[in-house]
């Protein structure tokens, strides 16, 4: 286990790289979706006449 | 006529708004259950490297990510001359939808690339010509995104924005031949049968599966972006309305 979180010495730039591209993929796709939500109520409140 | 398919039925937005709509599940499952068994390969799978160590296991994102980037560009600037040529709404909101992601995953090559040069080239970063075209790839992202935002006018920022898409397209070639024209850092294609095999089979086998994961990643958040400028240029019209009231 512990070998799996050193890397073999190399933990900082593999942790370093998967952990931001996680970070990355997990806020464009909350964004995304928050987006979309936002988009939805602005368009139903459109076709109410506001 | 009556018997061919009406592909261009879904050329409308009030037809591939729905489409999208029920597509999108499907594709962030499949990216869901890619990516853990891609990184279940990459991590854990795949034995530590000879030479690298377990350093080289950066390219399991590093390689899908360079590629996405690349590709992403190809189809936007692909939607981007459809868009020129025959006056395409949907095609345009496409390119649009695209280039977030496009531009993500080349700041997560250059990232990831940055992150492995470091233990196994010395440096972080040098001005090679892979590592320089595929920064001009994310200003080129950048400046695609600007100049819509720049210009009120929809249908003007489908033009201009088609325009420089196209024009930048020449450097995606630059990007995927630059470690054979010019013979600096970076080095060439790693991708090949012709290694040590079973080491090559098992590494090949977690970026491919990484990359389709990616691929299928890519494809849900673009069609969610693309239903969202959907909603935004087409407010208004009775059958949003129908839709989302």
């Amino acid at each position: 286990m512990s070998d799996f979180l050193t890397m073999g010495g190399y933990g900082f730039y593999v942790w370093g790289s998967y952990l931001v591209t996680a970070l990355l993929i997990v806020i464009e796709a909350v964004a995304v979706c928050a987006r979309f939500k936002a988009s939805r109520r602005a368009a139903a409140d459109a076709g109410r006449g506001r | 006529m009556n018997s061919s398919i009406h592909w261009f039925r879904f050329a409308s937005p009030a037809s591939f708004y729905p489409l999208a709509g029920r597509l999108v599940p499907w594709f962030a499952i499949a990216a869901a259950i890619l990516a853990a068994i891609g990184l279940w390969v990459g991590l854990v799978v795949a034995p530590t490297d000879a030479q690298q160590g377990d350093a080289y296991r950066i390219i399991f994102i590093h390689v899908p990510a360079a590629w996405m980037s690349m590709f992403i560009y190809v189809v936007m600037a692909f939607w981007c001359a459809i868009s020129l040529g025959f006056n395409a709404r949907l095609a345009a909101m496409l390119a649009q939808a695209l280039a977030p992601t496009g531009a993500l995953f080349t700041a997560i090559a250059l990232w990831t690339g940055a992150l492995w040069g470091k233990p196994t080239w010395g440096t972080y970063w040098a001005w090679d010509a892979r590592m320089t075209s595929e920064l001009i790839l994310l200003f080129l992202y950048f400046g695609y995104i600007a100049l819509r935002n720049a210009i009120d006018d929809p249908r003007r920022a489908d033009r201009a924005s088609s325009v420089l898409a196209l024009v930048g397209a020449v450097n995606v070639p630059i990007i995927y031949f630059s470690v054979k024209w010019w013979n600096t850092l970076h080095q060439g294609a790693s991708v090949s049968l012709s290694a040590a095999p079973k080491m090559a089979a098992i590494m090949l086998t977690g970026m491919l599966v990484m990359t389709f994961a990616a691929w299928f990643y890519a494809i849900a958040v673009v069609l969610v972006r693309t239903r969202s400028i959907i909603l935004d240029r087409e407010r208004g019209a009775a059958w949003i309305s129908e839709t989302v009231g």
